[in-house]
């Protein structure tokens, strides 16, 4: 794991379905996120789109199946550029900009994630996850001064 | 983000102070974490097999990313008859700085202790920053950084969440 390492890509074909039940998951009620005539109608886009906290989750998931179930998320930030409407694919590639143990000895690896459609860059990423040092480390064990995400 | 220095008192009093102390409508639950699970078809053993959960993280825990999920009202409850806004502070500046748009543009969540079925969160807001006026194409106006606190039952910070927002009148909008 370094600096460098292509993560690899996650596709999805995203439907009415995804919207919605990605908008219900998250409590967020907004028409512009279950209602086609709203949308179209309101908001002047051509459907209905996904969510800020579903892309949370989808950028999350991304993330712990590359470093699997010891990594832990410290921080995550990201910026919504377009719109992810059904009947996109949207794919999900990510690098690996950094790697550092900080003084408590936590192992934390940055990435870069894109979430696009075709070529329009609808998110991007940056986050911050914890992975073990060693066979014997377990990131989800650290608290107080020695979790500083 | 450089401060603004010409801001009415009342909003430049905001900055920094906690606002709107609030606990969550309802405990977290499992069967939202595996339906937000499902939302994006997420299999991480963490939030569906008890047993690795119990060996790595000392039992289930909540995906991280849901944390603002907790704390957004109600679609509809009895005896509430104005639905409550999930970022007040948002559009107290929008109203008192008198700029009717607004959009958001950036959100970064910082994760601290482990979120866990049964607790019960509280979340404080807090303004950090708010800009001089820019011109943007969007049109007229400030940006602004809000910070959302979550803790658990037992105090201990969960996690922040921060937004930046822009507020902004549209081109040829009175002020």
């Amino acid at each position: 794991m370094k600096a460098g390492t292509v993560l690899p890509d996650l596709t999805y074909d995203v439907s009415s379905t995804t919207v919605v039940l990605g908008a219900l998951a998250t409590r967020d009620w907004r028409p512009q996120h279950h209602d086609y005539h709203f949308a179209t109608e309101r908001n002047g886009v051509r459907d209905i789109f996904l969510n800020a906290p579903n892309q949370a989750a989808w950028f999350e998931r991304y993330v712990t199946d590359w470093t699997g179930p010891f990594g832990r998320l410290g921080r995550m930030s990201f910026r919504m550029h377009d719109s992810v409407f059904p009947g996109d694919q949207m794919r999900l590639s990510g690098k690996v900009v950094d790697v550092e143990d900080d003084g408590a000895g936590c192992r934390w690896v940055s990435l870069e994630i894109t979430l696009s459609v075709a070529d329009r860059t609808c998110s991007t990423c940056s986050a911050r996850v914890a992975v073990p040092v060693d066979p014997d480390d377990n990131p989800w064990s650290r608290r107080g001064e020695r979790w500083q995400p | 983000m450089s401060q603004a220095t010409d801001l009415p008192d009342e909003v430049a009093g905001w900055i920094d102070a906690v606002r709107y102390e609030e606990t969550g409508d309802f405990p977290v639950e499992r069967g939202y974490i595996w339906t937000a699970c499902a939302s994006v078809e997420n299999g991480n053993p963490l939030f569906w097999d008890d047993k690795a959960a119990a060996e790595i993280t000392g039992g289930p825990i909540a995906p991280p990313s849901m944390l603002s999920t907790w704390f957004r009202p109600h679609h509809w409850a009895p005896d509430v008859e104005e639905q409550r806004l999930p970022l007040q502070v948002h559009f107290d500046l929008k109203d008192r700085l008198d700029l009717p748009e607004a959009v958001m543009s950036d959100n970064t969540m910082t994760f601290h202790e482990p979120v866990r079925p049964g607790d019960v969160l509280s979340t404080r807001q807090r303004l950090r920053s708010v800009s001089p006026e820019k011109t943007t194409k969007l049109g007229i106006g400030r940006f602004w950084v809000i910070d959302v606190e979550y803790h658990n039952q037992r105090g201990e910070l969960v996690g922040v969440e921060s937004w930046t927002g822009f507020g902004y009148r549209r081109d040829g909008e009175a002020s």
